[in-house]
């Protein structure tokens, strides 16, 4: 058991490191260079030069990225140039937005597909069926930028549910509780978009789970044993059915980490993936090299916690 | 007599196996949302291509004009018109047909990349099977969104071709992995190995006699990957990284949304966009779905 978290652990390390190596250049190779929101006509060209010395832009690119590298270890990953902050600071703050987000989408996710799964599994061919695979068809087939779209057309513009932008309205302090209730009034909204567009996987997982368990043996045992039908169903078959469905967990991660950037540009919500557009279009690297180490690290991160979870909960699939 | 008919009908389906055409097409038979999603879908693409070979004039299309700026829906405009007084329903037949001659590219070069080394790795196994699995497995776990939507700000003359590459680079890994894994199992058939006891050259075995075993799951994966490219690039023009703006896309038409004001007033300008894409995609994954029924015995309804 052990053994296995640990290799796959050390298959993440030069996983990374060549993720480092293109981001760094692909960074470097990006037009325009940092300062140039901060350059008017008049700024003196000695300035410019001075600037970039200081930089270290002009230092060979290997030495950037070995120097960029080893502040990364120490959790400084420079000055965003935009913001005139700490990357580190500011991806924090962003970081606690998503998280919320994502923690209320997961939640919602796994209210939504659960029990949709269990009932068309359970009542397989009926009509209720039917209408849940379909259903799981269609938020399968629908981009997420329609939906979040539509969404924030209806409910935030039209019916006026949900606010429309933000992620807190100014007027509350921090710390109260109308405070934290305004908060998660604002991440409803996109939490609900993104966990019904993540609902297939999981509910077409679980139905054909459900379905293939009732032609096991254990069941027809405990059925022959003269335990009612409703009794199978909650202590056997679905105690089995439902612990692989933890596995989905890392998978779903690494899921709502790409859907942050259509989400959160959709509904103005201030987190990460709202951040790496922004940083994209002014062409702050510091910060897009960051959230891209850390996007491809919590990715890895999100696929090692699927399989840990997976060689707990079924042994045979455990890494020899 | 209808009944009777039928059984003679079925009659001869047993004298000769089906073929894959009658496969299909009782399956689509059977599946009248997916006939009814084909039928769509031919239409329109049909109707979008004929439409912009013979009728519209592009450079009219372009022309901005500013008396009708958001001009709302009515006689001059089907669908009214967005900011630059262009008309919306013109726009979203030209950007519909870009938005599926992109998809169309990206998926036929995904697929003959994909399913070329997802032959080689599943056939020859070894090192090479194991340097292309290590290589798929680290574009898997990548955040593919990110890197695409960097890669396309970094390249310094930035046409639509580059940007058909730049997203077949990240996407082939999907059907090479799926081909490698039936390529593998097929491998192992008895008449791969009686063929090659026969002497046969390795690359006859596999485009031969491989290749045409497994083109049922390759045409449904392709199908499939239509409709997810059509996604990703209209999501990435949304975002303001897919096409230039120049040239009109369906999701740059949706694009106009990011302004709240568009978003709430002048919804005739972004709102038909996003239901078109949805549609389609709807249509795409329909058909899919009922050719991964046909091509799986097991799954067939007819």
């Amino acid at each position: 058991m052990w053994k296995t978290i640990v290799r796959r652990f050390l298959i993440m390390i030069p996983q990374l490191f060549v993720l480092s190596l293109i981001i760094f250049i692909l960074a470097k190779n990006m037009p325009g260079d940092p300062f140039t929101g901060l350059i008017t006509p008049q700024t003196d060209p000695a300035r410019i030069v001075e600037l970039t010395e200081k930089a270290g832009l002009n230092d060979p690119w290997y030495v950037q990225y070995m120097r960029w590298v080893g502040n990364a270890f120490q959790g400084d990953f420079g000055l965003s140039y935009t913001y005139k902050r700490d990357v580190a600071d500011l991806i924090g703050e962003r970081a606690l937005n998503t998280f919320w987000l994502s923690l209320l989408s997961v939640l919602l996710l796994y209210l939504i597909a659960i029990p949709l799964g269990i009932l068309a599994g359970r009542y397989q061919n009926s009509r209720l069926d039917k209408t849940i695979v379909m259903y799981s068809f269609v938020t399968y087939a629908i981009p997420t930028f329609v939906l979040g779209l539509i969404f924030l057309f209806l409910f935030g513009y039209k019916l006026e549910w949900f606010p429309t932008s933000g992620s807190v309205d100014v007027q509350y302090d921090p710390g109260t509780f109308s405070y934290f209730w305004n908060k998660i009034y604002h991440i409803v909204l996109p939490s609900i978009t993104y966990a019904i567009l993540g609902t297939t996987g999981i509910i077409q997982y679980l139905r054909s789970e459900i379905i293939d368990a009732k032609a096991m043996d254990y069941v027809r045992t405990a059925r022959s044993k003269g335990i009612p039908m409703r009794k199978v169903y909650s202590k056997h078959i679905f105690r089995n059915s439902l612990l692989p469905i933890a596995a989905f967990l890392g998978f779903t991660i690494t899921g709502l980490l790409g859907g942050s950037i259509f989400i959160e540009t959709i509904f103005g919500y201030p987190g990460m993936g709202e951040l790496f557009v922004s940083s994209i279009l002014s062409r702050d690297y510091s910060v897009i090299t960051a959230l891209v180490m850390l996007f491809g690290f919590l990715a890895l991160l999100g696929s090692l916690l699927s399989d840990i979870i997976m060689s707990i909960v079924d042994p045979r699939i455990r890494i020899e | 007599m209808a009944r009777k008919n039928k059984n003679t009908g079925n009659n001869n389906y047993v004298n000769s196996p089906p073929t894959g055409l009658q496969v299909i097409f009782r399956e689509f038979m059977k599946d009248k949302l997916a006939m009814f999603s084909l039928l769509l879908l031919v239409i329109v693409i049909v109707g979008i291509f004929v439409w912009t070979w013979l009728g519209i004039d592009q450079q009219q299309l372009l022309r901005v004009s500013l008396r009708d700026k958001f001009a709302e829906p009515g006689e001059k405009f089907w669908l009214g018109a967005d900011q630059g007084g262009k008309d919306i329903v013109g726009q979203m037949i030209v950007g519909a047909r870009n938005s599926m001659l992109i998809a169309i590219a990206i998926t036929l070069i995904t697929g003959v990349f994909g399913v070329a080394v997802g032959l080689i790795c599943g056939y020859f196994g070894g090192w090479i099977d194991n340097l292309f699995m290590r290589i798929i497995d680290f574009f898997i776990t990548i955040p593919q969104l990110m890197l695409i939507i960097v890669f396309i700000t970094v390249v310094p003359k930035y046409t639509v071709g580059a940007f058909i590459l730049i997203m077949s680079l990240f996407l082939w890994t999907g059907t090479a992995r799926l081909v490698r894994s039936k390529a593998l199992s097929e491998s192992r058939r008895d008449y791969v190995l009686a063929s090659k006891t026969l002497g046969t050259n390795d690359f006859i075995i596999i485009i031969r006699e491989i290749l045409p075993n497994l083109s049922s799951i390759i045409i449904v994966e392709m199908t499939l990957n239509f409709a997810g490219n059509v996604g990703i690039e209209t999501g990435l023009s949304y975002l303001g990284f897919g096409l230039p703006q120049s040239t009109p896309s369906l999701g740059t038409l949706v694009a106009s949304a990011n302004n709240p004001l568009v978003l709430q007033q002048y919804w005739w300008s972004w709102l038909p966009a996003a239901l078109f894409i949805l549609f389609m995609m709807l249509g795409i994954n329909y058909v899919g779905q009922a050719l991964r029924r046909a091509a799986d015995s097991r799954q067939r309804l007819g």
